[in-house]
């Protein structure tokens, strides 16, 4: 187990790694460079400036020194200046990241408090009436895009009903917990509505697939009630499954979060990326790319060990 | 029966996928036929008409007009052929990639697998839209593409055809492997490289044509989830770009005018979907009618 897990993280490293080169290649080939930018704003610089200030910045190196020079200042540390929020990029980060974590966690936590019990629910009377109507909720749930959903409880809520906030996270004047409570009810819901469908059908069809199985005959057999067979054998054994696609989720989760602070202009982790690509902040795009990376690999990681901590047969080799 | 009579008729009994599939048809059809329409309506669907903005249902736009006076009903069918092929293009080249990656994965083994598949690992763990921004922010001059194609009128659409194959390609990858790893030590497979057969003929001429199953369900399957993505990509304004019509586009100008004009945030995105659940649909018939023995993996 223990080789297993440093294994693992041997390899998330590399992943980072290479992520990292990857990421600082591509920011490369963003529209525009930092002295250009320098350039649109002070009229005085001449094109000699510019030439210098590039080979004093080490823009004119080959892409590989560039990375190098990159990535030992960032090992030390240092991930350059932000030029959006005129800080340094790392300090830029921090307060977002508090606030992705809050929408993220509460969705996470919302969307399993609903996908799971549905399923559960949906598994436990095949074919019934329930079953139906929650397979179609949860097909529905994956086909439907984000931010529409987003859009029309905006719609909804805020514009039509006027009972909540379309967006930010504070009223002005406002800062209460119950002020901020109510700017994350509409992002929350919208994220927990896209993503529960796709693990309440994970854990009907995990659950199914192990109510079939001999030892739940054996338990019917000794008179079980349905509803310790059904909560005390079968459930641990289907959440094996559940447990891989919530690993495998934290990606997507990041993702729904971009969406989700975009459309609600709350501004976290997803927002900041967003802003800082589509602004040619290099620095702080490239620092939030690597952090978010970093986080899923870290979460995969954590669930991989969950994963053997749920079902103590598996051994790793 | 012969078997493409077996499949027609197990996909037809299917009824929503037999739907679905009518549906798609339709719209379809609808979207390439939007020109013929635009006649019939004498609108041209590329004009702004600032004195028409936002207008309600009336005789001349059955739905309404959009934010520069277009015609919605117009707009969206020149959108949905933007999405459909999209999805379809973006599919079959992410189909390819990882057809390609999964034959090769699984044939060679050791440690060409150990890397293809610890990649497909990553890729799939990563958080994807992030660098997708990344990725379709680019400038593709700097990438050394012509600049008259870099800024075409279907650049955008290119585009995101070969992001979704950069990103999309594991799922198909992971199936393809797995066949391949089994088919490998068939009898069948054995004897042609027995006759010398180069390893490119065995995989092409031997072990693919073995997989058409599985590699069109998983495909099919793929279709929404790229019409979503399109979406995504083109509402946050890094996809589709004008003059091209999107559905993910057209929700990005919707935001700011949803008290004034509702209808233009519902259409577009009651359209993906009907659309993304219409694949999903379809996908799941073809898995019925081809491959019935593998277990439904959503």
């Amino acid at each position: 187990m223990g080789a297993h897990i440093l294994r693992r993280l041997a390899e998330s490293l590399i992943v980072l790694a290479a992520m990292s080169f990857v990421i600082y290649a591509l920011i490369g080939l963003m529209p525009g460079d930092p002295i250009d930018l320098m350039l649109s704003a002070d009229p005085h610089l001449t094109a000699a400036d510019a030439a210098r200030l590039k080979a004093l910045m080490g823009i004119d190196q080959p892409l590989l020194k560039r990375y190098g020079a990159w990535a030992a200042a960032a090992l030390a540390g240092d991930f350059g200046y932000s030029r959006l929020y005129v800080e340094p990029a790392v300090a830029a980060l921090l307060a977002p990241l508090g606030r992705s974590a809050l929408l993220m966690g509460l969705s996470f936590v919302a969307t399993l408090a609903l996908a799971l019990p549905l399923g559960i629910l949906a598994a436990r009377r095949p074919r019934s009436l329930a079953d139906s109507a929650i397979n179609l909720a949860a097909f529905a749930s994956i086909s439907l895009p984000s931010f529409w959903i987003g859009l029309m409880l905006i719609l909804v809520f805020a514009a039509w009903l006027g009972w909540l906030p379309a967006g930010g996270i504070v009223d002005v004047g406002g800062g209460g917990f119950l002020d901020r409570l109510r700017h994350l009810i509409l992002p929350v819901a919208t994220m927990t509505i896209v993503g529960f469908g796709a693990f309440a059908r994970y854990m009907r069809s995990g659950l199914l697939e192990v109510m079939g199985q001999d030892f739940i005959r054996t338990a019917r057999a000794k008179g079980a009630t349905e509803r310790r067979i059904l909560l005390g054998h079968a459930l641990r054994n289907a959440m094996g499954t559940v447990v891989t696609v919530i690993a495998l989720s934290f990606g997507g989760l990041f993702s729904g979060a971009l969406v989700t602070e975009t459309l609600f202009a709350y501004p976290g982790m997803g927002k900041l990326i967003y802003d800082a690509i589509l602004g040619n902040d290099f620095n702080l795009a490239l620092a939030a790319l690597l952090f978010a990376t970093a986080m899923t690999l870290v979460s995969n990681l954590a669930a991989d060990i969950a994963y053997a901590a749920i079902d103590p047969r598996i051994v790793y080799r | 029966m012969s078997r493409a009579a077996l499949y027609r008729d197990r996909f037809a009994r299917n009824r929503p996928a037999a739907l679905s599939a009518a549906l798609l048809f339709a719209l379809a059809c609808a979207s390439l036929g939007a020109p013929l329409l635009a006649l019939l309506m004498a609108q041209d669907p590329g004009v702004v008409d600032l004195y028409h903005r936002l207008e309600g249902p009336s005789h001349a736009h059955p739905l309404g007009t959009d934010e520069l006076g277009r015609d919605l009903l117009l707009r969206l069918l020149a959108g949905g052929r933007v999405s459909l092929t999209v999805g379809i293009m973006g599919a079959l080249a992410a189909a390819v990639v990882g057809t390609a990656i999964g034959l090769v994965a699984g044939y060679r083994g050791g440690f060409i697998d150990a890397i293809l598949m610890r990649t497909t690992d990553a890729v799939i763990s990563l958080p994807l839209l992030p660098l997708l921004i990344v990725l379709a922010a680019i400038d593709l001059r700097k990438l050394g593409l012509p600049s008259d194609l870099a800024r075409s009128e279907m650049a955008s659409l290119y585009r995101i055809v070969a992001l979704v194959a950069l990103v999309g390609w594991t799922t198909v990858a992971r199936i393809v492997r797995g066949a391949t790893l089994s088919l490998k030590t068939r009898d069948f497979v054995r004897a042609a490289v027995g006759l010398g057969a180069s390893p490119a003929r065995v995989m092409l001429v031997h072990i693919l044509p073995n997989l058409t199953a599985p590699i069109v369900v998983a495909t099919a399957l793929s279709v929404g989830n790229v019409i979503l993505l399109e979406s995504v990509l083109s509402f946050l304004g890094l996809g589709i770009a004008p003059p091209l019509a999107s559905w993910g586009a057209m929700l990005s100008g919707a935001q700011e005018t949803i008290t004034i004009a509702p209808s233009l945030a519902i259409y577009p995105g009651l359209l993906i979907f009907l659309v993304v659940v219409a694949c999903n649909l379809v996908g799941d018939g073809l898995q019925d009618a081809l491959d019935p023995r593998t277990p439904r993996s959503r």
